[in-house]
């Protein structure tokens, strides 16, 4: 008896080893199911194909292809090395990049399978997260970012010729240290990186054709005392306060000559291109995890992956979402990949099996079904925080046995706040979202004031939250680096957001 | 979609970053390449290895939060706790394992990574340095220094001083009047404009046979004639380099055991290495004794057995003669390294150190006396040893303020630190001390 088998379901793939022919196969059917089952739209694909070297290469400078030159990336190189080497820590399977076309890097180690999970998970998954995603779509150019960085390597490399490593290092090295401080995180407009470069010659041209020595012999004129009705006019002149630090001193340092400027912008430009994904890391890992899932069990249930090569699957997929217990030796926080895949189930779960409670707390899609369109919607409105507000529920904490700890450093002992039963669901989903929002993790700090008429001194402000401080050593070195921007002293004042009081003041003045 | 493989691009693209990371580090690093040269031996010297160095001083520095204040964690895996339950404070770390490990490991105090054999030698040799290298002179066919020197008539293509030859053309054009390209179309247009008018006919025909004329000129007198061809000059001028010779004296006698031999050797392999790497201009003159002394080459020097009696002016005599053939003292800094155990024949000690003192410190810059002995020889209770034959005599000679580095190796990992004690970049030699 001949058994006629279509070409659709003819196994994709047999062996470990591949080819690109057979990656090109594993693509088009991922894209099929990716678009047709799943619904899913993405930038157009790109893999690339890299060595274990290169791969270190790409960890040390965040997973940018092509970066400027610092280095802090060559320290990060060689710890990487240093356990890749010793054989403490394997490297990722894929890395991939916020681009249009979407960029994976793929490692050429990796067996067929292993090169089948990371297409679905990287080439579809956080392909789509990427497009979709308001943060995203909000806060980064896709379009613009892989010319952007090419455009920010060569101009810090002409600057290291033209003004010196060290002098540019410098720079860097105080703009890396507040880069966290760097990032617009109220709506301004949208960023556009293409047109940086082309701003980026335009002022410099200006700046050549304006220039007349007849200028600079002017006399200075006298400086006047400042009168009360000033003080507001110079607050929304400097744009006061001000979160952007970078930003501030871009735009109003004294001394910092236009290089100086421009570095600050890339810096700044790119920790702006990274703030979605620290907001998203737990969503971004769970939509990518639960893609690769759906996608390859199709595969396997359609007979194009075996049997053999769906264990191999599995056995990935349960490593990565391994959670350890809280009181497990290998516990470090919570597993975005984890909890991120457990919710995106758990939403499937109630869509096509809810429970009472379940209809009671999700009365807008408990039992529609199709899990797909609800999905869609989370991936593409919410952020890690606000997504674990809406989404979380009973069943999964429950599950997951949470529980709420609070840690007061006045108190000898731990307080168990909230747990996983009736009267603890709400406050230990709000505890939860509350950790994955960096508006609480990060200290609050602001440019506040500046005497501008006096001895220009640079006040910051420490909004403290919760009576945590700054650690105090590391705060005094970062507002050093401040300090060498700004060139003249600065103050930074933790203050008590409720009373107004000042807790705590440290003050730096420049090297000279 | 597209697959692009990438594994065929240039690798070492973090090269630069690393060696930007290593010159900010330099001085831990070396602090660090230090301290693990005192453990290793030469051959492992030569793969370089890992290293570490303290992290305070590479830290990235951001704000962060510090202790105290009211700290919330959400934990999974709840097996026994209730609401409202009070827990002790784990002794210590952060509130019931809720540590969040830092990404780049800032936890730990120290910075593990690995050094290349290269970046190994090149941290470890340097700052070290032969001392007083004085003497400089010109050599034949050193590599002279290329400096522009006008302009010649004859060159390559390469050289070819584009501004200089169109001036010299312009100015011959100008003087033989060749006649501008203007020039001859306003003449062309005024043919034009006439021809065909009757009254014109003579102004034509005159202006044609000018026309011709210059035509006639512009095809005589060429654009760029080669006599105006000009092209940059180089002139090759001698530099004055310091010649240096190192004189390596071992002893391997039969006094010597396989292992001081071994020593010795080593201290000679680095001793090469740091030449080679540092000093370009710097010969090697390899000496061994026994009772009798010999010049040998490289391969012998370093593989070869022999044994015998031992004579050490001998291979002072040696030396005497090898410097006064190939080695004037006006013209060249002369070194010399001297390894043995310390045993001298009956009576050679002072023959020794007369041709020292008359004869070889005065010629040299720096001369360094590396005694090798046995590990653990001074251990030994109820045999005290005193200081050997040779040391004895050289103390003498410093003491009387001779020009003399006198050092003791007894295991293999002191000869990084007494190598280095030897070449240490300063203004004085230090004096014999053990």
């Amino acid at each position: 008896m001949n058994v006629i088998v279509k070409p659709e379901d003819r196994l994709l793939y047999q062996g470990a080893d591949w080819d690109f022919d057979t990656l090109m196969r594993i693509h088009d059917a991922c894209e099929e199911i990716a678009g047709k089952e799943l619904g899913l739209s993405w930038y157009p694909n790109r893999i690339e194909v890299i060595s274990a070297e290169q791969m270190l290469d790409a960890y040390a400078s965040t997973g940018l292809p092509l970066f400027y030159r610092h280095w802090s990336f060559g320290k990060h190189f060689a710890q990487h090395e240093a356990l890749y080497r010793k054989g403490l820590r394997g490297l990722a399977y894929e890395i991939v990049i916020n681009s249009d076309p979407c960029v994976s890097y793929v490692m050429e180690e990796n067996t067929t399978t292993l090169q089948a999970l990371v297409i679905a998970h990287a080439a579809f998954g956080h392909n789509h997260f990427f497009k979709n995603n308001e943060l995203f779509r909000q806060w980064t150019d896709a379009k613009g970012i892989l010319d952007y960085l090419e455009f920010a390597k060569s101009y810090v490399q002409s600057c290291e010729e033209q003004h010196g490593e060290a002098a540019v290092e410098r720079v860097l090295d105080s703009a890396h240290a507040l880069m966290n401080y760097g990032v617009h995180r109220h709506r301004r407009r949208a960023p556009d990186l293409m047109s940086e470069q082309k701003r980026e010659r335009e002022r410099r041209e200006h700046d050549e054709r304006m220039f007349n020595v007849l200028w600079s012999t002017l006399p200075e004129k006298a400086s006047v005392p400042a009168a009360k009705g000033e003080e507001e006019r110079r607050r929304t002149l400097l744009q006061l306060p001000q979160e952007n630090v970078l930003y501030f001193l871009e735009k109003s340092a004294p001394r910092l000559a236009p290089w100086q400027r421009e570095i600050l912008r890339i810096v700044r430009n790119v920790a702006q291109y990274f703030y979605p994904q620290r907001q998203t890391k737990m969503m971004n890992e769970g939509c990518a995890t639960y893609t690769h899932h759906r996608i390859l069990g199709r595969l396997h249930e359609r007979g194009r992956i075996s049997d053999g090569h769906w264990l191999e699957v599995l056995h990935s997929h349960s490593s990565v979402i391994m959670q350890p217990d809280f009181d497990d030796q290998r516990y470090s926080g919570m597993n975005p990949y984890a909890l991120g895949f457990a919710m995106m189930e758990d939403i499937e779960r109630i869509c096509r099996e809810p429970t009472e409670e379940d209809r009671e707390w999700f009365p807008d899609f408990a039992g529609c079904g199709d899990p797909m369109p609800v999905l869609r919607h989370g991936w593409a409105e919410f952020r890690d925080e606000s997504f674990i507000l809406q989404f979380l529920s009973p069943h999964l904490m429950r599950k997951l046995k949470l529980f709420h700890l609070v840690d007061d450093s006045a108190q000898p002992v731990l307080r168990v706040d909230a747990m996983h039963d009736e009267r603890g669901y709400r406050r230990l989903r709000r505890a939860l979202a509350k950790q994955y929002d960096p508006a609480w993790s990060d200290p609050d700090i602001q440019v506040v004031d500046v005497d501008l008429g006096g001895d220009r001194k640079l006040i910051l402000e420490h909004r403290v939250a919760a009576g945590r401080l700054l650690e105090e050593q590391e705060a005094r070195q970062v507002l050093r680096y401040l300090a060498s921007l700004w060139s003249y002293d600065v103050l930074l004042r933790e203050v008590d957001p409720v009373t107004g009081a000042s807790l705590r003041e440290h003050a730096v003045s420049p090297p000279r | 979609m597209q697959i692009l493989d990438r594994r065929l691009n240039p690798s070492g693209r973090s090269l630069p970053n690393r060696q930007r990371f290593l010159r900010r580090a330099k001085s831990l690093v070396q602090e660090a390449v230090r301290d693990a040269s005192a453990k290793r031996d030469i051959r492992s010297a030569d793969e370089g290895g890992e290293v570490s160095i303290p992290l305070h001083g590479i830290r990235e520095p951001s704000f962060h939060l510090g202790q105290g204040g009211t700290r919330d964690h959400v934990l999974p895996g709840n097996k026994e706790y209730r609401e409202g339950d009070e827990i002790q404070r784990p002794p210590s770390g952060g509130g019931g394992g809720g540590s969040e490990g830092s990404p780049d490991g800032s936890g730990e105090d120290t910075f593990r990574f690995v050094l290349s054999r290269e970046e190994f030698l090149s941290l470890f040799l340097d700052d070290l340095e032969l001392p007083d290298m004085a003497k400089r002179r010109l050599v034949d066919g050193a590599d002279p220094v290329w400096h522009r020197a006008g302009y010649s008539v004859s060159g390559s293509p390469a050289n070819l001083s584009l501004p200089r030859t169109m001036r010299n053309s312009l100015s011959r054009r100008i003087a033989l009047r060749r006649p501008k390209p203007e020039e001859v179309e306003a003449l062309e247009a005024e043919i034009a404009a006439l021809e065909g008018q009757p009254e014109h006919a003579e102004r034509v025909l005159t202006l044609r046979a000018e026309l011709e004329r210059q035509l006639l000129r512009a095809r005589r007198i060429p654009y760029i004639d080669p006599i105006d061809v000009r092209y940059r000059r180089f002139e090759p001028s001698p530099r004055p380099v310091a010649q240096a010779v190192m004189f390596c004296l071992m002893d391997v006698s039969g006094s010597m055991t396989e292992d001081m031999k071994d020593l010795a050797k080593r201290f000679y392999t680095l001793l090469y290495l740091f030449l080679q790497r540092r000093y370009k201009h710097v010969e090697l003159v390899f000496i061994r004794h026994t009772h009798e002394a010999s010049e040998v080459d490289e391969e012998t020097f370093f593989h070869s057995r022999e044994t015998g009696g031992t004579l050490v002016s001998t291979a002072l005599e040696e030396m005497r003669k090898v410097v006064a053939d190939r080695f004037p003292p006006a013209e060249w800094n002369i070194y010399a390294a001297q390894a043995s155990d310390g045993d001298n024949a009956a009576g050679d000690s002072q023959k020794t150190a007369r041709l020292l003192v008359d004869t070889i410190l005065p010629a040299c810059q720096y001369y360094a006396y590396i005694e090798v002995g046995r590990e653990g020889e001074h251990g030994i209770p109820g045999f005290p040893r005193g200081p050997t034959d040779l040391w004895r005599t050289y103390e003498a000679l410093v003491n009387a303020g001779a020009p003399l580095a006198m050092k003791k190796v007894r295991h293999r990992r002191e000869i990084f630190p007494v190598f280095r004690e030897l070449f240490a970049k300063r203004g004085v030699t230090e004096g014999a001390s053990a």
